[in-house]
């Protein structure tokens, strides 16, 4: 019997998003097929991975992923320069995490205060956001889309609970903007429909549907991202059309798998290796999942993640 | 393709004579559409009729069981392309490479690897599940001698023949009679002889498009073509591999192959798939070998195992194996977070396992080492469980007292979620002693709350 290879014919497609400035923007998404499925459409743009630093110190990260960064992790100007010009990246992305009631309590101006110097610092584009406090979030993003007015950055999260005032502090000063709700596909397209009809350009947007790590509810996002994907691409559903957000870094290295020493767990191997291998398959499987832009925090795990991508284009 | 209830139907007896066990012959045949019975189960069905509904009620993508005993696997039957349709029903088999070039002593050292390479995880018991001897050195005596290692040292872990030549792929299989390896290697120019190979010895076959060898190839044409001929010699048991090596080639035929298989019933690919994920650097060999697992690959051959490998190949195999309808569970006990003391706090929960990672992680970033009870609530979460009366004030008070955390604590203080105020009145009542503290209602207020408690 012939084979037929039976390929599929999508009627829908993900935006394409381009974020930083002259000659260094990069752009996500803009796919009309399934992730890595060049074999039956198009997919123009490769995923982008952004390192992640963070206004204060990362003394929370474990040892492992804190080791790359020594020496220059205690100040975001230096780190997010490290980043662009030894590590090489193509984007960073800065977490106000020391805005967080419960860490430093830096207040906004403090935010866009290092917003600004990192800025005047580096020329690749930057992604900014808050410490998922989401009432903290809204004054702390506002001031921090002023300082980077025009730079054309992603600006997040936008959460159901205080999307309005991020949303036109994005729209004012012309950034992108991610939209995050947990684990839902309905939740994220009404969030994305809530957004759009404050006016602010659908194209503008990006799906955070809530990442897990490995091991801690990995097999959710995977399937919501499946289905959030499905539906922009086999029903052309225009509210889920955005290019979808991996925060990787974040949820990996808190888990005991990246952080629990061969000596009290001999049977996991050494830390090391585990912890990048954590970071490295979670990240591999929401890009198989649908996500096109990732935020990462270990050097080395990006660093194969990038050669697969080689692999899969 | 599958034929619908009402076509199945027009093929029974129509008697109603429940002999089958249901009560109509329209229920029978829409429980054989759904393949929840089997077409056994009528005594009066025709033979031309069964012969039909068997060719269409075959599982798109054949059942095979590799190996034999307590470690035998099974793999195939899958029916779906996105696990959010239904759950994937075999998990993948990781299989270790052993080389026949490798001294006698490596070759034990790797299958002790195998052997030692189970750990425990959510209350599953996952492993290296096969080793694939491969032919490396071309050489019959020699391939025949490492097999007798294996065979020996291994001898009830399943095992894949590697061998193109006919002579080879004999003298091993013969050490390995009643334990359903699958020799793997059959092509174009060795089809019969392998064919009759695997018939003489009951072994299923693995059969390789000739682009697996760098040829040009002809991919997912050649090898259905083949596989066709294979079974026109009598072999019903066929694991298939492209030749994709490549990530993209990888995920470009598996997904064609699933597609055909169940979308098309295209019997030619309806069998499970092998990947050979072997890499120089193991990290992306981890990667290649997630790919495997997430798109559709039924053995994944490795060449390295080492254990934060296994650990997240294995985690992320439990992980999209699960059934989306079933919440996952944890163990229903009291969990120590950090090294907590006797006037630690405790803290309870339900057993939906997100509730419990979540739970669990940001009372670990709250850094105060805690007692987390976790309820056994049929895997729900907090309110869900409390709506449907799973996590109730008399169910929290007997878990409390049977559980034995009387004994370890010395204070009575039990922290409820927030979601579920409307109990502390309740427990307290129920608990004599207690003092029932309402906590967060979302788990990230969890370490502001320990804090300030702390402090």
């Amino acid at each position: 019997m012939a084979f037929t290879p039976p390929k599929e014919t999508y009627i829908g497609r993900v935006h394409a998003v381009t974020i930083g400035v002259g000659d260094k923007t990069v752009t996500f998404g803009g796919e009309n097929v399934l992730p890595f499925h060049t074999f039956e459409g198009i997919a123009p743009n490769r995923p982008v991975i952004a390192y992640e630093i963070q206004d204060i110190p990362p003394t929370d990260w474990p040892e492992n992923v804190q080791k790359p960064y020594e020496g220059v992790s205690n100040d975001p100007v230096t780190w997010a320069k490290f980043c662009q010009d030894v590590l090489k990246v193509k984007a960073i992305a800065l977490r106000l995490i020391g805005t967080h009631p419960d860490r430093e309590n830096r207040s906004h101006e403090d935010a866009a205060r290092t917003v600004r110097d990192v800025l005047s610092a580096i020329d690749i584009p930057l992604i900014i956001l808050g410490s998922n406090h989401t009432e903290k979030d809204a004054p702390v993003l506002v001031a921090a889309a002023e300082a980077a007015k025009d730079r054309n950055c992603i600006i997040g999260k936008a959460q159901e609970a205080n999307y309005k005032t991020i949303v036109a502090a994005a729209m004012a000063n012309n950034h992108k903007l991610i939209a995050m709700s947990e684990l839902d596909v309905n939740l994220s397209k009404q969030l994305n429909i809530l957004i759009t009809q404050m006016g602010f350009d659908r194209e503008r947007l990006i799906t955070d549907p809530m990442c897990s790590a490995l091991g801690y509810g990995l097999e959710y996002t995977y399937s919501v991202m499946e289905r959030i994907r499905l539906a922009a691409l086999t029903q052309n559903d225009i509210a889920m059309q955005p290019p979808m957000l991996g925060d990787i870094g974040m949820y990996v290295w808190k888990v005991k798998e990246t952080q629990a020493s061969e000596t009290d767990l001999p049977h996991w191997g050494p830390a090391e290796e585990r912890g990048m291998a954590w970071e490295a398959v979670t990240a591999m499987v929401l890009l198989l999942a649908g996500a096109e832009l990732l935020i990462m925090r270990h050097p080395k795990a990006v660093e194969v993640v990038e050669k697969v991508i080689e692999e899969l284009i | 393709m599958a034929l619908t209830g009402v076509e199945i139907f027009k093929l029974l007896p129509k008697t109603n004579c429940k002999k089958c066990g249901f009560p109509t012959c329209l229920a029978f045949a829409m429980k054989l559409a759904q393949r929840q019975a089997s077409i056994d189960l009528c005594p009066d069905v025709s033979e031309d009729a069964k012969q039909k509904l068997g060719e269409a009620s075959a599982p798109p993508v054949r059942p095979i069981t590799f190996g034999a005993g307590d470690k035998a696997v099974k793999m195939g039957e899958e029916t779906v392309l996105f696990r959010h349709d239904k759950r994937f029903v075999n998990p993948c088999a990781f299989a270790l490479e052993i080389k026949d070039t490798l001294s006698e002593a490596d070759i034990s050292s790797r299958i002790e690897e195998v052997l030692n390479s189970e750990i425990e995880r959510v209350g599953q018991r996952l492993r290296i599940d096969a080793v694939a001897l491969i032919n490396d050195s071309h050489d019959v005596g020699r391939f025949e001698a490492a097999a007798k290692i294996v065979a020996k040292k291994a001898c009830d872990v399943p095992v894949i023949i590697c061998a193109g030549n006919p002579g080879a792929a004999e003298a091993a299989v013969k050490l390995f009679v009643d334990k359903k390896p699958i020799i793997y290697g059959a092509n174009s120019e060795n089809a019969e002889a392998m064919a009759n190979i695997a018939k003489t010895y009951k072994a299923t076959l693995g059969v390789t498009a000739s682009s697996a060898f760098g040829g040009s190839g002809g991919g997912l044409d050649e090898l259905s073509t083949l596989t066709e001929k294979i079974k026109s010699l009598g072999i019903e048991d066929i694991v298939i591999d492209s030749g994709a090596r490549k990530a993209k080639e990888i995920i470009e035929d598996n997904t064609l192959i699933r597609r055909a298989a169940i979308k098309k019933n295209f019997k030619p690919l309806g069998y499970p798939v092998i990947t050979f994920a072997q890499r120089g650097d193991s990290l992306i060999e981890a990667l290649i070998g997630a790919i495997g697992v997430a798109k559709y690959s039924s053995i994944i051959v490795l060449s390295n195992i080492e254990k934060w490998k296994n650990l997240a190949l294995f985690t992320l195999r439990q992980n999209l194996y699960t059934d989306p309808q079933v919440p996952m569970q944890v163990e229903q006990k009291i969990y120590k977070i950090g090294e907590p003391m006797p006037d630690s706090p405790l803290l309870i929960t339900t057993n939906f396992s997100l509730t419990y990672f979540i739970v669990s992680g940001e009372i670990e970033n709250s850094k105060i080492p805690s007692y987390l009870a976790v309820m056994d609530c049929e895997g729900l979460s907090v309110l869900t469980a409390w709506a449907a009366g799973k996590f109730t004030a008399a169910k929290i008070a007997q878990f409390i007292k049977e559980s034995g955390v009387e004994n370890t604590i010395k204070h009575r203080e039990l922290i409820i979620p927030g979601y579920v105020a409307i109990l502390s009145g309740a427990i307290q009542d129920k608990l004599e002693g207690w003092k029932i503290t309402v906590g967060p209602r979302e788990a990230n207020g969890i370490p502001a709350f320990l804090r300030s408690r702390a402090a």
